[in-house]
């Protein structure tokens, strides 16, 4: 050996010892585990207390199932828990047929003695809906999403036919009404687990300690740092392939980007729109992008004047370059919108026209309207990334500079988040850039809670904007089940929307999943909510 | 005579953690809320649970027995609850102190293997050209903001290289049951199956933030063993040993070495502050679950118990590291036993 290979030997020799040569991602027996680095700490494990996407992401797919789900392709409902279901002539009876043999999670802190059953179903149900229910008040007693779609008052009855069979009676016919039971939030819970917590006199363990027929199993959770989730052996849909899975928790979006570089992170949630360029350029990192169904809109305050003249709202629709706050905001991963659907919902209206860019009929506009020159406006910027607005900041800057060419000063106006959503419900802003994700696939979902009167009580409809005639629309919308009759409804709707204009449809973003390549089987639900049943490492 | 020093040491010790309780105790009233609330960690509407509380921390009383009671508490272990995560604050302190002591510990041990040789050897080549150049190493290793080269390493060694992972302390992937809190040892202790692989995964996990620290540290280790060594070379006793006819390296190993370090000792123990400042700083960027990215985290959560539990842990932590070390040198080095005061 000459003393130049000696001195090369030892410099490898060197550079295994620092990790070089040997993969530190390596961890022996924990092959099958994986680390999904999560934006923030889930409030609850019960996504029925609480509507945020990070409850929702740690919550919903992993320990729960729900009566059915959706299936991400096609929008239509597959049986989960309930493997047939049928609706009686009057429309407002429903008869579900339970799956058997469905286990839930044996864990240090319950032995079920029993699998799920009719009994489970209704657990779940009254709790959220019966306010006289021993556990409706556990938790604080606010059923968020249901409460704000109004599904605790258009449920009349949850009854047991026999232990495998449940039937629900509505007060009314309600097209979307199974589609809400499909949503990330209509878990199943253990109705004998909650005995038993009742029993011991701690039934506030049900959401901190859950309990679910899920893939997963919750195993250990620190505030903060990870939730730690074990495979469910006896998991009714197959074979679990992950064991552990862990929630890491990681609310800086830099630092989550660059887990995932490393290889400390197998997925990671939220990628940064300006980072998807970097991501991209990795061979060993998957990226998928998929439209996403959410909206991303400027809603204008119209009980506020001038704001309530419907000339002012066009006017100010017509000043601003939407292209361009597509392009500066979201990077060009986002299509504009036209009305509040995305182009993936079967109630998208292709034929719907859209504002175009015309500052000079602005102006003509706001002048008709008796708005001055030098008028000032607030803009409410939301202080947090979201899927449908990746920086509302950056999009009010610019929003400042069209209006500026208008003769409209713009003063922009941030408060931290929580404190943004309050005042924001207070009602005493000008005009908000904000928007919604969808929770199921139902065109319902975009017009209730955005645009419907009783939405401004509940805090979802900005524009504090109430229009009977829409109202009414989208009500009989609801009575027919045949999709082209209901979409009938939905147009005409979108033309009271066009003509009033309570807010500016911006765009609809892409959703954007980060994974490692071994991963595989891992899919984008449209609607929120993250699954890791089916996922394979390999 | 040894005992009386002692005896004032540990006085010493039990007035500044005193001193250190009533500056919690009035913390608590001075952060914004309710002074009950910062005090106990416990948020309650309820009117009973609430006079429950005012009676266990005497709120109806004075302020001096107001925080006597609460020394009371203090001592018993009851530190209040954290605001943030509802745990009670002393088990928070003993989850996450022991990374932040082993993160240190090994740090200040690095430093003092590179930087006393380091520092010996410039200190024998006084003001040449081998000296300038590690002062100048020293100068540039000691004037790098830690929080930069933190961001460095990683770049390079994480995200360039993709040799060393960039933040924890163990994948989470496996699961090690807390025993002592030190990882090693519950690597060690732990029923795992693949325990070479958790203490590979551990070690990899620990050689950045160590790094970080210990370039900063080492290099100010370097300047006070040369200064000592260059001092000790120049001393009469050095120069009428060669005089004697030893070489210079007899002298060094005979007299030298010893003279040379038992001055470095009480210098490199007060480095002991800075470099804890160093390690929560670090610990922050590494995502390392110490108490300094635990305390840091309480403050930015406004945890009010958390904060005031966390400082007077810190507090109480550097203040016992300091005296104890005072006592070992003094056990080893018989000039100081001549001075009874006592000193932090």
């Amino acid at each position: 050996m000459t003393s130049k290979a000696r001195k090369f030997a030892l410099l490898a020799g060197l550079s295994c010892l620092i990790g070089a040569c040997d993969d530190y991602r390596r961890t022996g027996v924990a092959e099958t585990g994986v680390i999904y680095c999560s934006e923030g700490d889930p409030a609850t494990f019960n996504p029925q207390l609480d509507a945020s996407g990070t409850t929702v992401d740690a919550t919903s797919y992993q320990i729960y199932d729900r009566l059915l789900d959706i299936q991400a392709e096609s929008n239509d409902l597959v049986p989960a828990l309930a493997t047939s279901w049928l609706v009686k002539n009057d429309g407002k009876t429903y008869v579900f047929q339970l799956r058997k043999d469905v286990a839930f999670h044996q864990t240090g802190y319950f032995t079920p003695s029993r699998n799920f059953n009719a009994d489970d179903v209704i657990f779940s149900i009254e709790r959220w809906r019966d306010a006289t229910h021993p556990y409706h008040q556990v938790g604080g007693g606010s059923y968020p999403y249901f409460n704000s779609i109004g599904l605790n008052t258009l449920i009349k009855d949850v009854r047991r036919i026999n232990g495998y069979r449940v039937e629900i009676e509505l007060h009314r016919p309600d097209s979307s009404f199974l589609a809400n039971l499909a949503t990330n939030f209509s878990v199943i819970l253990s109705a004998e687990y909650g005995d038993t917590l009742l029993q011991q006199g701690n039934p506030e363990a049900l959401d901190s300690l859950p309990i679910g027929t899920g893939p997963f199993k919750y195993d250990q959770y620190r505030k903060g740092q990870y939730i730690r989730f074990r495979k469910h052996e006896n998991y009714w849909g197959g074979e679990v392939q992950l064991d552990p899975l862990i929630f890491s928790i990681t609310p800086r979006s830099s630092l989550r980007v660059a887990k995932l570089l490393t290889g400390e992170c197998d997925a990671i949630a939220y990628p940064a729109h300006s980072e998807l360029g970097i991501l991209d350029q990795r061979p060993e990192i998957a990226l998928d992008e998929k439209p996403g169904l959410n909206v991303g809109f400027w809603a204008f305050n119209t009980i506020k004047p001038p704001f309530d003249n419907p000339d002012v709202r066009r006017a100010l629709a017509l000043a601003i370059d939407k292209d361009t706050l597509i392009n500066a905001v979201y990077f060009g991963s986002a299509e504009r919108a036209k009305g509040l659907l995305p182009q993936t919902s079967w109630a998208f209206q292709g034929s719907l026209r859209d504002t175009s860019y015309n500052p000079v009929a602005a102006r003509e506009l706001l002048d008709k309207a008796g708005v001055p020159r030098g008028f000032q406006m607030d803009i409410w910027a939301m202080p947090v990334e979201r899927a449908y607005n990746p920086n509302a900041r950056r999009m009010a800057e610019l929003i400042q500079g069209y209006l500026k060419a208008v003769d409209i000063n713009v003063n922009i106006v941030s408060y931290e988040w929580g404190t943004f959503r309050r005042r924001l419900r207070e009602g005493i802003h000008d005009s908000v850039l904000i928007g919604w994700s969808a929770d199921s696939g139902d065109p319902d979902n975009f017009y209730r809670p955005l645009l419907s009167c009783s939405a401004i009580f509940s805090g979802t409809n900005r524009a504090n904007w109430c229009n009977n005639e829409y109202d009414r629309l989208i009500d009989q919308a609801l009575q027919y089940t045949d999709f082209e009759q209901r979409k009938l409804f939905y147009q005409l709707a979108n033309t009271i929307i066009a003509q009033d204009m309570p807010l500016v449809p911006i765009a609809h973003a892409y959703r954007y999943h980060a994974y490692q390549s071994h991963l595989h089987n891992f899919q984008l639900n449209p609607y929120g909510g993250l699954s890791f049943a089916g996922v394979i490492k390999q | 005579m040894m005992y009386a020093y002692i005896i004032r040491r540990v006085n010493l010790l039990v007035v500044t953690l005193f001193v250190l309780t009533v500056a919690s105790y009035g913390l608590a009233f001075l952060f914004p809320g309710d002074a009950l609330m910062n005090l106990s960690g416990v948020v309650t509407t309820d009117p009973d649970q609430y006079a429950e509380l005012k009676q266990k921390y005497a709120f109806d009383s004075n302020y001096v027995y107001g925080f006597f009671v609460y020394l009371g508490h203090i001592l018993s272990g009851d530190w209040g609850i954290s605001l943030y995560s509802g745990e009670p604050v002393l088990e928070e302190i003993a989850r996450y102190m022991p990374a932040t002591i082993e993160l240190s510990s090994y740090a200040l041990v690095l430093s003092m293997l590179i930087g006393v040789p380091v520092g010996f050897w410039a200190g024998l080549r006084f003001h040449r050209s081998i000296d300038y150049t590690i002062m100048t190493g020293s100068v540039i290793g000691f004037s790098i903001p830690v929080f930069w080269l933190a961001l460095l390493l990683i770049i390079v060694f994480s995200l360039q290289l993709g040799w060393l992972p960039m933040s924890g302390r163990l994948s989470l992937l496996f699961d090690i049951p807390q025993r002592t809190g030190f990882i090693l040892p519950d690597i060690l202790l732990s029923d795992l199956p693949n325990k070479a692989d958790a203490l590979y995964n551990a070690a990899l996990h620990m050689v950045l933030p160590a790094m970080s620290i210990t370039i900063v540290t080492s290099a100010v280790v370097v300047r006070i063993t040369r200064r000592s060594v260059a001092d000790v070379m120049e001393s009469d006793y050095m120069k009428a040993a060669i005089a004697r006819g030893f070489s210079p390296a007899q002298a060094i190993m005979r007299h030298g070495i010893r003279n040379a370090l038992l001055p470095i000792l009480p210098q490199i123990v007060m480095q002991f502050t800075v470099l804890l400042t160093n390690a929560m700083i670090v610990e922050l960027i590494f995502s390392w679950p110490g108490i300094g990215n635990w305390l840091l985290q309480a403050i930015y959560l406004r945890d009010y118990p958390a904060i005031t539990g966390g400082m007077l842990a810190v507090s109480a932590l550097v203040i016992m590291v300091t005296l104890s070390m005072d006592m070992l040198i003094r056990a080893i080095n018989p000039l100081k036993r001549r001075d009874v005061h006592g000193t932090i």
